[in-house]
């Protein structure tokens, strides 16, 4: 095995991530990457203490004063929306001895109060009283240090709302790059906004991070993972095969981020009607189309309507536009479990019937009670413990399409792009190998 | 104590028949007899898991959920689980679900409610996950039979990262 030397850090030879050999139309990716603690502890300072990650949404802070409280990149955040009405992201700690500020999910507040000295701080993080505030030397209020301590940085585009932890990064629009053509697909589906529905899924599986990156992307596993789930869907009277489009192609957006586009048998709340939706289906999803082609012509308003998208957002954010739209992002908390949290999101002014539908079609598929998403995770989890052999069996396989001129979504070009950006984030300085590595 | 049933005035449930009932159906899901447990439904009833942490009134028209099943889902959904391409549960996990604190909470219009603790394990693969919580039955009487109209299985934790899926009928 050829060996790679590392970059400028003090790092030992390894082996290399990844095999990248153009010539062959070989990718391979080395096993250790889902199970070695110091690979984990690389990706958190080299992946998630410099990407832009995602927070939540604008419709889960409807009113000054509203609250939450969320586990983002490992840290402990607050977010809330301040009496100017701008939304503000928060480590959760007080600066005083360091406790949790903020107890709750989420809520309403005029402040927040540390319970344990009673520090307290208005809805902008600054320090507003402080028992026995006479007897420190410095008054506490101008310095800034007294103060809850803001994220490094905090943007939204169309009421999407990450953070970064590096300073220095590129601005969010930058980083989403070519992302945004396929974000606007989705936030384009209401006239007045998205929302998040109420509630959230929230699961751990033990599986490497990566791993759901690359199944939330995976066209290939659609047939023999998820046999079921196409049973049911003949049993309730969808007919495969009708897909009203034939696109199926990924496409690369820039900065690891990448998209699959392609039809499907499944319904659309925008807006593609099937026939258990029966002929009031058809009339309410021809409506939708009407207003979309208005708005943007007929060619967009089809596109909205009848393509289905899974895009991953590198490194961990993805938003599937399928038979219903989900957000998701997930982060590991060891090298072989991650925690998963899902939402759903739809236009604020959906019918009661057709939001309905929507979440009928959303838990069909998706999350830890669908007909689909526990066999991925058993898959990934199987995957895992597979890995327990990597001494003897080192590398994954990611090659299928490298030398075809168009792939398709069930080839792995989307995947490549991924373990591209995370080999490139990961080895600043050092290419993968190509050539004869790896066998 | 026992309910007086609407309509069938002289029809009453009590606790103890209630319990056998209850642990007939554990039972059944503990043996994986899933087309036996789906019999003790009412055609057209409804099967829900809320998200964990859920209050009772709860909506699944305005909230997502982990499980809302309509009574054609849930026959589709033991359909499923009784197929090897149902790979989470394939081989079957084993299970072991224990009911207790069984209340009959009063009668409805076609029948009457109930509610039991409950602590669900699923063994698989050298790993057993536990989930806890509380159920929600509307029942009725078929001729001297209790059968089911709507179940909510609430899990009473803050979120499933240990359990991963509702894979099995908590």
């Amino acid at each position: 095995m050829t060996a790679l030397r590392s970059d400028h850090e003090a790092r030992p030879i390894i082996e290399p991530y990844i095999v990248d050999d153009d010539q062959r139309g070989l990718f391979r990716v080395n096993r250790k990457v889902f199970v070695d603690p110091a690979v984990l502890a690389r990706e958190r300072r080299h992946i998630f203490d410099t990407c832009w990650l995602y927070v939540g949404h604008e419709s889960e802070l409807t009113s000054r004063g509203d609250f939450l409280t969320r586990t983002v990149g490992g840290r402990e955040l607050i977010v809330v929306r301040g009496k100017d009405n701008n939304i503000r992201a928060f480590f959760n700690t007080c600066p005083h001895r360091g406790a949790m500020v903020c107890r709750e999910k989420q809520g309403n507040e005029k402040m927040f109060r540390c319970f344990y000295h009673a520090w307290a701080f208005d809805l902008q993080g600054k320090l507003i009283t402080r028992p026995g505030t006479e007897r420190y030397a410095t008054d506490g209020s101008d310095d800034g240090i007294h103060d809850l301590v803001p994220v490094p940085q905090f943007d939204h585009y169309r009421g999407l709302y990450f953070l970064n932890f590096d300073r220095n990064a590129v601005d969010l629009r930058t980083y989403l790059a070519g992302a945004i053509e396929y974000l606007d697909l989705v936030m384009d589906q209401s006239e007045v906004g998205m929302e998040i529905v109420g509630g959230s899924q929230e699961y751990g599986f033990a599986a490497n991070w990566k791993l759901l990156c690359e199944n939330s992307i995976d066209g290939y596993h659609g047939g023999p993972t998820h046999a079921t789930y196409f049973d049911y869907v003949i049993a309730t009277g969808g007919q495969l095969g009708e897909n009203l489009v034939t696109v199926s192609k990924p496409h690369q957006l820039g900065n690891g981020h990448t998209v699959i586009e392609y039809g499907a048998p499944w319904g659309r709340p925008v807006a593609k009607s099937v026939k258990a939706w029966g002929e009031q289906g058809d009339n309410d999803t021809a409506a939708l189309r009407a207003r979309l082609e208005a708005r943007f012509g007929r060619e967009r308003a089809e596109r909205i309507s009848y393509t289905n998208r899974n895009m991953l957002i590198f490194p961990n954010l993805v938003i599937n536009d399928i038979m219903a739209v989900t957000i998701r992002t997930f982060f590991p908390d060891a090298p072989n479990h991650q925690n998963v949290t899902a939402w759903a999101l739809a236009p604020k002014e959906e019918s009661a019937l057709m939001r309905e539908r929507r979440l009928y079609n959303y838990l069909e598929f998706l999350g830890p009670g669908g007909f689909a998403t526990p066999d991925d995770c058993e898959a990934l989890a199987l995957c895992q413990r597979g890995y327990n052999n990597l001494t003897m069996a080192g590398w994954n396989d990611i090659s299928k399409g490298m030398k075809l001129e168009n792939p398709n979504i069930e080839d792995e070009f989307q995947i490549r792009i991924f373990w591209r950006e995370w080999n490139r984030r990961m080895s600043p300085g050092a290419q993968a190998v190509v050539g004869d590595a790896g066998k | 104590m026992s309910a007086g049933l609407a309509g069938t005035k002289s029809l009453t449930v009590t606790r103890a028949q209630l319990e056998d009932f209850l642990y007939e159906e554990a039972a059944l899901l503990d043996a994986w007899q899933l087309e036996e447990w789906l019999k003790l439904f009412a055609v057209g009833a409804r099967y829900l898991v809320p998200p964990a942490g859920s209050a009772d009134d709860v909506d699944s028209a305005t909230t997502l959920f982990y499980v809302a099943d309509d009574y054609h889902r849930l026959s589709e959904r033991v359909k499923r689980l009784g197929k090897k391409n149902a790979h989470v549960e394939f081989p079957h996990s084993k299970c072991r679900h224990l009911v207790t604190n069984v209340r009959i909470l009063g009668g409805t219009n076609d029948g009457f409610s109930a509610t039991s603790n409950f602590v669900t394990y699923r063994s698989k693969r050298g790993v057993t996950e536990t989930y806890l919580g509380h159920h929600l039955y509307e029942l009725c009487l078929q001729g001297a039979d209790i059968r089911i109209t709507k179940k909510t299985s609430f899990l009473d934790t803050d979120n499933i990262n240990d359990q991963g899926k509702v894979s099995i009928i908590i």
